[in-house]
């Protein structure tokens, strides 16, 4: 009798936990590369931040799922002052941090959380400022935030006012960027204590919707559901990186079951991967733009009709079919189709190289000899510049323009590209960081950034009022008018001619639903899930 | 003996200055900074750039620079990762374990197989036989490492469905590292299956490693075993009415292993350059992929600790060898 009653639970005990173990959702997605650390903040690279601040983290406010939009995070709503200086955040009440074998939290989410992630970046003498020796804090020094945040305050425990030194509308999308994730003060007490502050970037305490497992260096990294996450717990129970950098293997092991989703393939094997019964690819537009920067401030492409003439010379379909193999569009503006105020009302210069031929020689100009610069390495946004040189190189020879290509280590050559004297027209693009026109259009074509980011080297006056004007009002609507007037205006000068925006593929197992793509770049396993 | 090794090993420090030399020069001459390469096209200001620079202590004459990494590495520090902030030392030896059990599968596979195919092809010297062994081996010498893994892949993991495409054992297993080895601590974690996983998965990578070392020593073996065969003494052997196997076996073989054995030695640097690409393309955490992920990001104190400590491994491994020879061959038994 004694027996039956100790083997019965003992039995159902086993059941369940058979029971449980079937019911485990595992996800393998295989990432391709090894994330620098933990901590998002010190870092710039996307892979790190898909291993970093997309599973552990939130931010005061998101990315919502598949745009480029802003909504409500761990903040539930703000405020902006009427002078634009001041931003106020309501916190969410009952947020939990992870709990885990290095670290039980005793309190929820508050404001001194808030206090402990921004200011350790822009204080220079706060305990975690330098915790780990030569950490720089570059995603927040490269947004200007050293000068744009005077300072962060604490209100109340719910309550966080952000006080800045100039208005600046992309303040709140600069808080969904990754850099802007929310750690928790109490873990960051509880290792400057045991004196192992380098742990912040090794173990991992967020309030994200999966916690930290374990890391073996360059080949696994394993998250386990947030059983207490305040947006519901996830579908996944165990989430897992497994590192695999080649593309083709990474095909192959897709293919063969070994993981369900994974990103990066090569153009040449989509074919192959849509033909597959197990496999869908998912496509979205990249939120970048590739181009090629005219210096306007060389003669002869001074000349806003000279620009304008070689934008006509260019064959972008032939570019799409040489150089992106299918995974590109044509850009007609600086900004993507997928960032709100994309002005699609603009018509691109058609393809004409006898009226272009013609129009160069109404300016005086013949026998012009160029350089254009082909970057030395592959991007989302240009994934061949040396073939795509050549296409433009035969694109110019027609209309009696002769064309040397050059190029540099990358480094260099997106050092040596800043020059005002530099000579020559550059191949470069740039990728989304916040989902904010200004991203685009203040950084590569401000005043502010001629010798620097404004490789075209312009600075026209009303181009500049208008960016100007838009980054201090806070109003969307009024926001989007001046920025689609601002393209019409880039449209008409031309110190670019816009090349691309590639096309991202995703390829995953079919069992795979509720994944999203994130037009900024991201890979995010938030509400997906995975059939058995 | 004594001054032999005296000899050997003082001959150890000139090559150590000369490697620290190259390693620390290498990275520095390669154009592009870390600094520049981490801003990408965001960019850095000036300012910022010089700032950085002097928070890394790349602002400092080289020559302060040098010495101070041979110094610090002298007394086993080789400085911390740009990258990951954590000490270079660590992250060698975190890593070294996976390179390590892969080289010495690859190196027994390659003399299980390469020592009886140059046997068998010396004795059968000129027939079909040893033409097809060498011709193949030959083609196993001149394979592109990365074309040869990824044809396996697509076959045996793709096609096939016999073996894993990645990784060093299948990701249901999960227990602690002990001593990094995947063979070992499979093992000893106990759980059932994780063994028999782990070496599913070294069975690709360790074909393709050890494709090269094999082909030489194949070569090797079957020109020493021939150059061997054609002695007196084996005549004499053979005169006095011995066995084949007893005459190949003890005479031959053990003489034409001298060769071998050198080149067994030299195969260990061949090993390490084909670690890097098999590493990349099996996805396996060593110290090749690391080191190609180093040098591309320019994170100087990586490339000139991990160039550094990989050179250390080879000298350590010929010396070794030099000092073999003795045990093999009673004739050139170092004498002070």
């Amino acid at each position: 009798m004694k027996r039956s009653k100790l083997l019965l639970p003992a039995l159902l005990a086993t059941t369940m936990l058979v029971a449980g173990a079937a019911q485990a959702k595992t996800l393998v997605y295989c990432s391709e590369g090894s994330p620098e650390g933990f901590d998002p903040a010190p870092y710039t690279a996307g892979t790190t931040f898909d291993a970093s601040s997309k599973p552990l983290y939130n931010r005061l406010v998101e990315f919502k799922p598949g745009t480029s939009e802003v909504q409500p995070g761990l903040a539930e709503s703000w405020e902006v002052s009427e002078d634009g200086l001041t931003y106020t955040f309501k916190l969410r009440e009952g947020v939990k941090f992870h709990t885990t074998d290095y670290f039980t939290p005793t309190r929820d989410f508050n404001a001194d959380d808030v206090l402990f992630s921004f200011n350790r970046q822009l204080q220079e003498d706060h305990a975690f400022n330098q915790y780990t020796a030569g950490i720089a804090w570059e995603y927040f020094n490269g947004m200007s935030m050293p000068d744009l945040l005077k300072s962060v305050e604490k209100v109340d425990d719910y309550t966080v006012r952000f006080n800045l030194t100039r208005p600046e509308a992309p303040m709140v999308a600069n808080l969904a960027m990754d850099f802007a994730s929310i750690l928790s003060a109490e873990y960051g007490a509880q290792l400057e204590e045991s004196g192992s502050k380098e742990m912040l970037n090794q173990q991992p305490i967020g309030t994200g919707p999966y916690h930290f497992v374990a890391y073996q260096k360059d080949a696994v990294i394993r998250y386990g559901s947030h059983d207490e996450y305040w947006d519901g717990k996830q579908a996944i129970d165990d989430l897992v990186f497994a590192i695999t950098t080649d593309a083709s293997v990474r095909q192959q092991k897709l293919l063969a079951g070994e993981c369900h989703v994974a990103p990066y393939p090569n153009p040449a094997d989509l074919e192959s991967l849509q033909a597959a019964e197990n496999i869908k690819v998912e496509e979205q537009e990249g939120l970048n733009v590739g181009y090629l920067a005219y210096n306007t401030q060389v003669a002869p492409f001074d000349n806003t009709n000279v620009r304008k003439a070689l934008n006509m010379a260019i064959n972008k379909e032939a570019i799409l079919d040489a150089v992106f193999q299918g995974a590109g569009k044509a850009a007609k503006n600086p900004l993507p189709p997928t960032m709100w105020s994309y002005n699609d009302a603009i018509e691109d210069d058609a393809f004409d190289p006898e009226a272009a031929k013609k129009m160069l020689e109404e300016e005086g100009v013949t026998d012009l000899k160029m350089k254009i610069w082909a970057m030395p390495v592959q991007r989302p946004y240009n994934p061949n510049a040396r073939r795509m040189a050549e296409v433009i190189q035969e694109d110019f020879a027609n209309i009696g323009v002769e064309v040397e290509i050059v190029s540099y280590e990358w480094g260099e050559y997106l050092d040596l590209s800043k020059d005002k004297n530099r000579d020559g027209a550059v191949l470069l693009g740039w990728t989304g960081d916040n989902g904010d026109p200004d991203n685009f259009l203040a950084v590569l074509l401000g005043c502010d950034g001629v010798g620097g980011s404004n490789r075209a080297q312009w600075c026209n006056d009303e181009f500049e009022a208008l960016i100007q004007e838009a980054k201090t009002v806070s109003d969307k609507a009024e926001r989007t008018k001046l920025y689609e007037e601002a393209q019409v205006v880039f449209k008409r000068e031309a110190p670019w001619a816009t090349i691309a925006h590639s096309v991202v593929f995703m390829p995953m197992s079919t069992k795979v639903s509720g994944y999203v793509m994130d037009p900024l770049g991201g890979h995010s396993f938030t509400g997906v899930d995975i059939a058995e | 003996m004594f001054g032999f090794l005296l000899k050997r090993f003082g001959l150890l420090i000139p090559t150590f200055l000369g490697v620290t030399l190259a390693a620390f020069s290498f990275v520095r001459i390669l154009p592009g900074d870390p600094v520049l390469l981490m801003a990408g096209e965001r960019g850095v200001t000036p300012e910022r750039h010089a700032q950085l620079l002097e928070q890394f202590g790349f602002d400092r004459p080289l020559y302060v620079q040098y010495f101070d990494y041979l110094f610090s590495a002298l007394r086993g520090d080789l400085g911390q990762s740009l990258v990951t902030k954590r000490p270079v030392w660590d992250e060698f030896f975190t890593l070294f374990p996976a390179t390590f059990e892969l080289s010495i599968c690859a190196i027994i596979f390659a003399l299980v197989i390469g020592l009886p195919i140059g046997m068998l092809a010396a004795i059968k010297r000129g027939t079909w036989f040893d033409q097809s062994l060498m011709g193949a081996a030959l083609v196993g010498y001149s394979m592109p490492i990365f074309w040869w893994g990824l044809l396996l892949i697509i076959l045996f993991s793709g096609t096939l469905g016999w073996t894993p495409v990645s990784g060093r054992i299948s990701l249901l297993y999960y227990f602690p590292n002990v001593t990094g080895l995947m063979l070992v601590d499979s093992l000893l974690s106990g759980q059932k299956g994780a063994f028999a996983s782990a070496v599913s998965h070294l069975i690709l990578p360790t074909i393709v490693l050890g494709t090269i070392p094999l082909a030489v020593i194949a070569r090797q073996t079957r020109s020493a075993m021939l150059e061997v065969l054609n002695e007196d003494y084996v005549r004499t052997a053979r005169a006095k009415g011995l066995s084949a196997k007893r005459v190949i076996g003890v005479h031959a073989l053990r003489n034409a292993m001298i060769p071998v054995i050198t080149t067994i030695g030299l195969q260990v640097g061949v090993l390490m350059a084909g670690a890097i690409l098999t590493e990349t393309i099996f996805s396996w955490p060593g110290i090749g992929k690391w080191l190609i992920d180093s040098i591309s990001r320019r994170d100087y104190p990586s490339v000139q600790g991990g160039l550094l400590m990989i050179a250390v491994i080879i000298m350590f491994v010929n010396l070794v060898v030099d000092l073999l020879y003795g045990l093999i061959n009673p004739r050139i038994r170092h004498k002070g």
